[in-house]
Formats: C-alpha cells, structure tokens, sequence
C-alpha cells in the first residue's frame, strides 16, 4: 500500500505537443492518500483510462513524474509496481477455466498452491461464481467475462493500488449494486489504495469517500460527495452532477448587488471579483416558486415520480425547479427565489467564495 | 409464401455450367481412363478396379507417397513456427509495419517455375552463391548428386517461398487482438511465453489453422519447383507424387494406372484435409462450449 503522489503530471498522445489541446492530461499535481477510496468521474475522453494508464506504468507520461511514497517510479515497469488493475475492456483468458484465470496473477508471483486456493475461492463467492469455476471462460456471457476480469484485480491482496477502470459497464444493475457492495467491503478489509473510474455519478457517489472530478484532460475538483453538491468548483461540476445538474444564470454582479435578465436583488455579501464573466449557479433543489423574484414562466413539467421537475423560461433562460410530488405547480408567470446558502458565484467557469470565506457545510445545509 | 415458378434456376445456371466444364466433366474423364485399358488407336477396353489394384500394389507408388508424407510433414514443421517467430517480430504499427509486409509478400509473387529457376543456379557449385559458398566452406553440397543435398535444397527453397503465407495469416491474426489484453497481461505478470501460450496462441487459431490446411494441400501437391529443380532426383529422391504420376501419364502414356493414381491422390488429399478441419473446429467447440 502506498500513497501515489503525481508530480506536475501531463500526458499527450502527440509526440511535440504545442498547445493544451495537444494534451490528453493537463498538468496535474495530486497525492492519493494510501489506503483512500477514490472514484474518477468525468465524461467519455476526458483522460480517465490515460491517467490509470500512467498510474500502473502501462503508459509513461510525457511530461512530470510519479511517485509511490516518495520514490521516483516514472519509469518502472508494470511488472515493478505491484498494482492491479481491472480494464473497461472485459480482458478473459479463453482456454482457461475461470478458476485459472482467477489464478493466473497469483501463479505468476509464484504464491504457493494452497494460498492461491484459498484467495481464488474467496474471490469465486465475492463475484458470485463459486459453481462455474471449473468452466471454461470462453463460453461465458460478456457480465460474466467482466466479472472474471474485476475477480482478476480483487484476488491480489498486497498491491500498492488498485484500480478500477469502468469495471461493471455492462452488468445489470442489481449485480453491480452487489458487486460495488463487494469492493467496498475489500477496501474495509484490507485498506488498499483505490481508484475507481466511472461516468455514473451515482456509483462514483456511494463508492467513494473522495470523488475527483476530471474535465477535457483536466482535474477540476477533488472533493466529497457533499463538496460537489453543494459547492461546485467548476460550472461543469455543478451542470455535471446532480441530476438534473445546476442552474446557471449569466449575471451581472456588483458588490452584494446581483441583476439576472434585467431584475436585481441582493446576495447577502461581496464576492471578490477580478471583472471576468460571470454567472450565478444554483441547484434546481434550491429553487422556489412564488410571488416575489425574478419572473419567469413555467413551460414543463415532468413528474418523476419521488419529485417533480418543472422546467421555466427566465428572460430567455432556461430554469430547472425540483419540487416536492405533493406541491400544486403554477402555471404560467410565476416568480423564482434562491434558497439562502444556495447560490455559487462563478467568474470564467470557476467558482468564487463569498469574501470572509465559506460557512461551514453543515451549518450551511441546516439553513437550506 | 409460394413459389409461383422455377425461374430462379436459371441464376445459378451460369455457376453450374461453369463448375462443369472447370470441374467435373474433367474429373469424369480421368474416373473414365481409371477403368479402361487401352493399346493405342483410341480403342478402349473395360478394365474395372484392376488399375487400383495395381497402383494400391506398386512399390512406386508407396515410396513416392512416402516421400511426400516426410516433404509435408517437414516443410509444415518448419513453415508454421518460422511464420508465427516473423509475426511476432514485425513492427505493429507505422512506416515499417507497411515496409515489412511489402518485404515479406515479395516471393509469394513469383511464379512456381521462376522459383525453381532461381535456386537451380543459386544452388549451383560453379556459379550460384549459395552452392559456391558452401563449397568454399569445405562442405560437400551438389543437389544435383546428393540425397541430403537435393532433399535440403527443395525444402529451403519451399521454406523461403511460403514461410511469407504463414506469416502473413499469423500477423493478420495478432494484429485482430485488442490492447487491453497485453495491458492485462502486464498487470497479472505474465511471462513472454505466457503471453504468447495464452493470448497469441488462442486468437491465432483460426488463422493458423487455414495457413496449415493451404500449406498442406499446396505442398502435397508440389511439382513445378522440384521439377525445376531436381526434375525428381537423384534417383527418385525427389519424386513426389505429382511429379510421379507425370512421369507415368505422360512419360510412359499409362493413362489407366495414371489416372486410378490420380484419384486416389486426390481422394487421401480430401480426407487428410477433412480430418484436419474436423479436428480443429472440434477443439474450437470443446474450448468454447464446455
Ligand atoms: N492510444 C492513444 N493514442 C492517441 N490518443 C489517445 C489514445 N488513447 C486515448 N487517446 C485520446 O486521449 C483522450 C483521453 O482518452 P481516455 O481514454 O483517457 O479517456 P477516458 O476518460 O478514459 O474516456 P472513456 O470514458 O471513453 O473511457 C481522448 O481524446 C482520446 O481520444
Ligand atoms: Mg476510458
């Protein structure tokens, strides 16, 4: 187990980058604290894999260095680096039983017969294959073969890291909520560092104490679940996650005094602003209807069942509101107010505290 | 749905006609000699199975069958692995990638008897480098007197013509594997060899398995470059079957024992080829099924 340090990291594909799009990994500069749980979450291209990839030493980057606890490893082997990883690609061995397979990582580190026994009929049960371990792995379906491929990753039980690049992609939902139930109680159990790769913010949510959010080869927040919710350090986290994601409403700000679409009101304090673009973002949970505020139309609504969604057009806006099943929706022109303590100001897509700094969260969601 | 009329038949018309006169009518007219005896003036006499007898009891026969077992069962044995052990070390990707094909393909275009040609003279003591060279060295090398030299010449020369065929099926098969399985590899520790026993080997089994069956019917059936070559000697040491059954149907006119020959060739062609086939989609089920 090791803490992962990168150190001014960045990765291109291209061999003499020239400008930031060259690069499939902004420069990066992060410790894993050992024995952590993170997920990666971010939308399809934005270097997860790439990053992984440079972790394990399947990929060295072009640019910065990695370290595991200090130690320079930029240019270790795989082999070197003692670290399993689990890919988005269901990778089976065909002529191997699924107990080989399962066997195939521990055999190669010459562990003795009986302990591989042993951690290959754990993992059978945690992945819940314990009946066809003596089947061959090429007949099986895709869930099964990407089972046996996480089963791969989880029998190893002395790694430095373990990382889990999409892994339950195309197994159904029960079973995935059974699966993640199963690593997370491996990370309880034995403590590895572990980073977790997905694009489904639910699954990134639950799994990990630590969800770093990455966007277009770059970083732009690490935080709690709770972090990202309430405070969104990037309008794309806000608009990212949640669901639907966060209002953003093209403002113009001055002093405590805020104007959306022509109507003004006060955000309580001053934010210290450098004159960039700025936009307010607020959560469509921490929206309400009613007589006072900024005017608006409601054009939709679209009950999902635990809540509802009413979809509004602000001064050519357009403004998500959750509302509770049992609240009556007005229909036509209608008012909207923020909740206190709702309410992100950003400037050039980053977020800026108010001045004094942030209240507490907790405190901050008793208020709302 | 019904069928209103039978027009449709007249589609595959050409195809049939084609398959006819390409195919079977000429198979018939050997199966024909196969049963007749003749004495000259295109008269023709009932002969029965009498020429299978005689062929399934000639010596020349046996021996040159042999012969050819041992030529297959060698060049087979050295084409495979040499072809796989190419694939393995051609560049994946870019400029070299292309340049290494191109390189490879080139004997694969030379016409069998051009071939023969080329390692007639290159074998030779006086004037080819090949035979030159190894008489400077002290090695005592004339394809054209010896047993070992002549065999070892009409391998090398099988060996250098169709090695590129394997490893053009080979690399066709290892360019079909995804990454993510070498990167899992990497990450379970698994050796060289293992790589290539349980994620080269498998993947390539299918290529492999037709490279085999082309090679095997191709060089069962080789004529042109020994012919060239050796034309068969010295002695009969390199008289294949095709080259025997020539020297029988053409040399001597024994159309009727020729011709039963010719069928039973063929017929141990066939069956060696099905088994083979048979055995390899058997496996290919046992992997996948069970
Ligand atoms: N081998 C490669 N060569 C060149 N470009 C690559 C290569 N692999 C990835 N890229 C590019 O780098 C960027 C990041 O890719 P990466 O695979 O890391 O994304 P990802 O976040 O894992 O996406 P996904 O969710 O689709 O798996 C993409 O724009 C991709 O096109
Ligand atoms: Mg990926």
């Amino acid at each position: 187990m090791a803490k992962i340090t990168l150190d001014t990291l960045a990765h291109s594909y291209v061999d003499d980058p020239k400008s930031p799009a060259d690069f499939a990994l902004q420069e990066l500069n992060h410790d894993w604290a050992d024995g952590e749980a993170y997920a990666l979450l971010g939308p399809s291209g934005c270097g997860k894999s790439t990053l992984l990839n440079i972790i394990s030493g399947l990929l060295v980057p072009s640019h910065g260095r990695v370290l595991f606890d200090g130690e320079d490893v930029t240019h270790l082997p795989t082999a070197d680096r003692n670290i399993a990883q689990v890919f988005q690609f269901p990778v089976v061995y065909d002529t191997m039983t699924v107990r080989q397979n399962l066997a195939f990582p521990l055999r190669n580190r010459g562990l003795p017969a009986s302990e591989i026994d042993a951690r290959v009929d754990r993992v059978g049960r945690m992945i819940d294959m314990e009946d066809v371990l003596d089947r061959r792995a090429s007949g099986l379906t895709a869930d099964a073969k990407q089972k046996i491929s996480l089963g791969r990753g989880m029998v190893r039980d002395d790694v430095n890291a373990l990382l889990f690049d999409e892994p339950l992609t195309v197994i159904d939902p029960h079973m995935k909520w059974e699966l993640r139930t199963q690593l997370k109680k491996l990370h309880h159990d034995f403590g590895h560092t572990m980073i977790y790769v997905t694009h489904d913010q639910t699954e990134a949510l639950t799994f990990a104490d630590k969800v770093v959010v990455m966007h277009d080869g770059r970083v732009v927040q690490i935080g709690t679940p709770d972090e990202l919710f309430e405070r969104p350090a990037h309008t794309f986290v806000g608009y990212f996650i949640g669901s639907p994601g966060m209002n953003l409403f093209d403002a113009e700000i001055d002093g405590r005094k805020a104007r959306i679409a022509g109507t003004q009101f006060d955000l309580g304090t001053c934010y210290g602003l450098k004159g960039g673009k700025t936009r307010i973002g607020v959560r469509p949970e921490y929206i309400r209807l009613g007589d006072h505020g900024l005017p608006a139309r409601v054009t939709r609504v679209e009950d999902v069942g635990r809540h509802k969604i009413v979809r509004l057009d602000l001064g050519g806006q357009q403004v998500a509101a959750i509302m509770a099943e049992g609240q009556s929706v007005p229909s036509g022109g209608t008012h909207v107010q923020f909740v206190e303590g709702g309410v992100n100001i950003y400037e050039d897509e980053w977020r800026v505290p108010p001045e004094g700094g942030d209240a507490p969260l907790a405190a901050k969601k008793e208020a709302a | 749905m019904k069928t209103d009329n039978q027009k449709a038949w007249f589609l595959v018309l050409p195809v049939l006609i084609l398959v006819a006169f390409s195919a079977v009518i000429p198979l018939m007219t050997v199966v024909n000699y196969s049963v007749q005896d003749t004495f000259g003036n295109n008269q023709f006499f009932w002969a029965g199975l009498a020429w299978f007898e005689d062929m399934l009891q000639s010596e020349r026969m046996w021996n040159a069958l042999g012969r050819q077992i041992v030529f297959s069962g060698i060049i087979l044995a050295i084409e495979v692995p040499l072809g796989i052990f190419v694939a393995l070390n051609m560049p994946k990707k870019g400029f070299w990638a292309s340049f290494c094909l191109v390189l490879i393909s080139l004997p694969l275009l030379i016409p069998w008897n051009v071939v023969g040609t080329i390692w007639q003279i290159f074998g030779r003591v006086d004037i080819g480098l090949l035979g030159y060279t190894l008489d400077a060295l002290g090695i005592d090398y004339n394809y054209t007197q010896g047993f070992y030299a002549a065999w070892a010449t009409v391998i090398a020369m099988d060996v250098w013509h169709w090695t590129s065929l394997v490893a053009l099926l080979a690399y066709a098969g290892l360019q079909s594997i995804p990454d993510a399985y070498y990167q899992a590899a990497k990450i379970d520790q698994a050796s060289r060899w293992a790589v290539f026993r349980y994620i080269e080997l498998p993947k390539m089994r299918g290529v492999l398995t037709i490279a085999i069956l082309l090679r095997f019917m191709d060089s069962f059936k080789i004529y042109t470059e020994p012919f060239v070559l050796t034309g068969g000697g010295p002695g009969n040491a390199t008289t294949f079957l095709s080259i025997d059954l020539v020297k029988m149907a053409l040399g001597q006119f024994d159309l009727g024992p020729a011709a039963a020959f010719s069928l039973m060739y063929f017929l141990v062609i066939m069956v060696i080829s099905y088994v083979f086939y048979i055995v390899m989609t058997n496996l290919d089920k046992e992997e996948g099924g069970k």
